[in-house]
């Protein structure tokens, strides 16, 4: 190998340059979307469009709200954070504190989070509507309603696009839970051990309540994660109009990444929707963004603490 | 404790290990779920047990009575139970409806054909009006035209315009904030790229579809304003975080020493990047590539939004393109529940599903056995 330097390394500089060029490129990109979202959003924002009531033309720039869509969003996330958190903190405690890391289960429920990680957002809609709704749903409708009854379950609804969203989050809440896990001094739970409790209590008194911030982070992703994702709710319970909000577990329900959707693909008129897409967008990006940043914060907080204990 | 060691010391704690560890075996039961359930609804399809084309046997409502029920089910085209469940009077409106549908057939030649046959899914085919044997998706034309591969060429064809754009992009910053980068510069644009994927990508589709379009096409001068370079560019966006983040990870876990020593006998920090760091990372390089392809191509609501979605034939960036994610979005919710075309938007699902779980799967491996490697020597 030649490490011969000339006394102007050109070659050098022009490579560290261009490293540099696309770094910050990068950065500027992101800053153009943000910048142009917030300039032609937030001369939309209004209380009246925020918190307004359900009005009948939600393709008219002065009375639509988005009030309908941020309930919907929120109820939807609620639900799926109530489904997803238990289980993917039990499946974190199970690989840290249960499970020997070399062996063969372990990997494998690894590897299945994290393909679950990379499967597509269509494929879970795919899933939802396979699994949930014909074959979880309507096999509910065929026990209790009998098969030719209206369907109850066996359709669209907000419970099955909660569960749809909550096996696309799984693996993001068992990443983090486990990342706080391990972060926890193993002196604690050998203490907790040496003075007679046992492994449950341990876990349960001694691990969880110093994991709680990362389970905290992860649910908070989960959330803007699941806030943020259009693709799984498509037919497995988004709706593109409904007069009322969600009030059943089986109502279907307006959502804001799919009303981002349907204002700039099917508005009747562009240029006077404009206004109001550019605020749905800032309303939903604000909410996803602000969670994204708290996680952070947290986050960084607990990595903070870590540093000093050790 | 006690000399009794097990689940008999402990019932609770032993029952406890066991929920404990039957939930945590949920990625592993979704995981399967998935494949058997998207699977189960293409099979049909798969096993060349559907048939599209159009019949030209008719069944008068005089002769209802000498058929079985399973014959007129099928005839019906719709499942037993459900076929069962139906009153004598819808039946017999259900069979009349049917027999004048049959009359209005289409007549040309391509009526009698099996659209949903694999060999009409893959090889193309000389329909009526056209001069040449063509490949064409038109499932809800008269005669159901399946054929995959211009959603194939659609899919491939923006994710290369993705990677294009993304990976020189995302490796150079990862080059330069694991290796060249000042301490205090590293510390603001690791996040703020990372920030990137928090912008959902309904936001970017918006993005690309409003002000990216009309850029890209003031500047290019095409026709189509929606296409494929739109489509890629605005992807390339949604995946320089994952090629990012997997890439500055692998450089970063090369040893120290490693550049150091090259330093020491006088290379830049630019050659000991490039002829040192760059080599011994390069598996998670590769791993990065990977994994970025696989979260490009099934990307749904950018490509939905801003490729314009004309399923035709053409390998150029600037046509309207469509890929296999956005007709599944855009087509599913308008089939019948078990019709043909139901099942091939579940069949190209299953074809999505498979081609993510293998990159998923090459990239985890690589980045597996890279880490290590590189732990050994350190």
């Amino acid at each position: 190998m030649n490490f011969a330097t000339n006394k102007h390394d050109y070659e050098s500089s022009i490579f560290s340059g261009l490293t540099a060029a696309a770094a910050w490129l990068i950065v500027a990109i992101l800053a153009v979307i943000l910048a142009n979202i917030t300039w032609y959003g937030l001369p939309g924002l209004s209380w009246n469009f925020i918190a307004g009531s359900t009005e009948k033309d939600m393709f008219n720039p002065d009375h639509a709200s988005v009030m309908p869509m941020i309930f919907g969003t929120a109820a939807l996330v609620i639900l799926m954070t109530v489904m997803v958190v238990p289980v993917g903190v039990i499946t974190a405690i199970y690989l840290t504190e249960y499970a020997q890391s070399s062996s063969p289960m372990t990997r494998f429920i690894r590897g299945a989070v994290n393909n679950l990680a990379g499967v597509p957002a269509i494929v879970f809609g795919l899933f939802g509507l396979g699994f949930f709704i014909s074959f979880v749903g309507g096999g509910i409708d065929e026990l209790f309603y009998g098969a030719t009854a209206e369907p109850v379950w066996g359709k669209p609804a907000i419970i099955w696009a909660a569960l749809t969203l909550a096996t696309l989050t799984l693996p993001v809440v068992i990443v983090a839970t486990e990342e706080s896990l391990k972060a926890i001094p193993p002196g604690l739970r050998e203490a907790s051990l040496a003075l007679g409790a046992t492994k449950l209590e341990t876990v349960i008194k001694i691990v969880l309540p110093q994991a709680l911030p990362g389970i905290l982070t992860g649910s908070i992703l989960a959330v803007s994660r699941g806030a943020g994702e259009v693709a799984p709710i498509l037919f497995t319970g988004a709706a593109y109009y409904m007069a009322h909000l969600p009030e059943k577990l089986t109502d279907q329900f307006m959502e804001l990444g799919y009303h981002v959707f349907i204002l700039s693909t099917q508005s009747p008129n562009i240029e006077q929707t404009r206004p109001i897409l550019y605020a749905t967008v800032l309303v939903l990006l604000l909410l996803t963004f602000a969670l994204n940043v708290v996680a952070i914060a947290i986050r960084m907080r607990i990595r903070k603490k870590l540093r000093s204990l050790h | 404790m006690g000399l009794k060691r097990g689940h008999r010391a402990r019932p609770l704690e032993w029952i406890a290990e066991k929920m404990i560890f039957l939930v945590s075996l949920s990625a592993i039961a979704t995981t399967l779920l998935i494949f058997v359930f998207i699977t189960r609804e293409s099979l049909p399809i798969l096993f060349g047990q559907m048939d599209s084309s159009h019949k030209t046997l008719v069944i008068p409502v005089a002769d209802m009575n000498k058929y079985s029920d399973k014959e007129l089910s099928k005839y019906l085209d719709m499942p037993e139970a459900d076929f069962k469940a139906m009153d004598a009077e819808t039946r017999q409106l259900m069979i009349e409806v049917k027999a004048e549908a049959t009359a209005e057939r289409p007549t040309d030649k391509d009526a009698g054909i099996n659209t949903a046959s694999l060999r009409y899914l893959l090889m193309p085919h000389q329909w009526t009006g056209y001069d040449k044997p063509s490949y064409i998706w038109q499932p809800v034309s008269e005669i159901h035209k399946y054929n995959i591969i211009p959603l194939m060429v659609g899919s491939l064809k923006t994710t290369l315009v993705a990677m294009l754009f993304a990976v020189p992009l995302a490796l150079g910053a990862a080059i330069y904030v694991s290796q060249l980068a000042s301490n205090n510069a590293r510390e603001w644009i690791k996040p703020i790229i990372e920030m990137l994927s928090g912008i959902p990508s309904v936001v970017m589709g918006f993005f690309a579809l409003l002000v990216m379009a009309t850029v890209l096409q003031d500047v290019f001068g095409y026709a189509s304003r929606l296409n494929a370079l739109v489509a890629g560019i605005a992807l390339g966006f949604a995946i320089i975080p994952v090629v990012f983040t997997i890439a500055e990870d692998a450089l970063t876990s090369v040893p120290r020493a490693f550049s150091q020593a090259a330093l020491a006998l006088g290379a830049s920090r630019w050659k000991a990047t490039w002829q040192i760091v760059l080599p011994a990372a390069l598996p998670g390089v590769l791993a990065a590539v990977i994994l970025g392809f696989g979260r490009a191509i099934g990307e749904t609501m950018i490509v939905l939004m801003a490729s314009g979605n004309a399923s035709i034939m053409s390998f150029s960036p600037t046509d309207s393109t469509r890929t296999i994610t956005a007709t599944i979005a855009a087509e599913l919710a308008e089939t019948v529940f078990g019709s043909h075309h139901y099942r091939l938007l579940f069949m190209i699902g299953l074809l999505l599903f498979i081609v993510s779980f293998f990159s998923n799967l090459a990239g985890e491996l690589i980045v597996h056995r890279l880490k290590k490697k590189l732990e050994g020597r350190a």
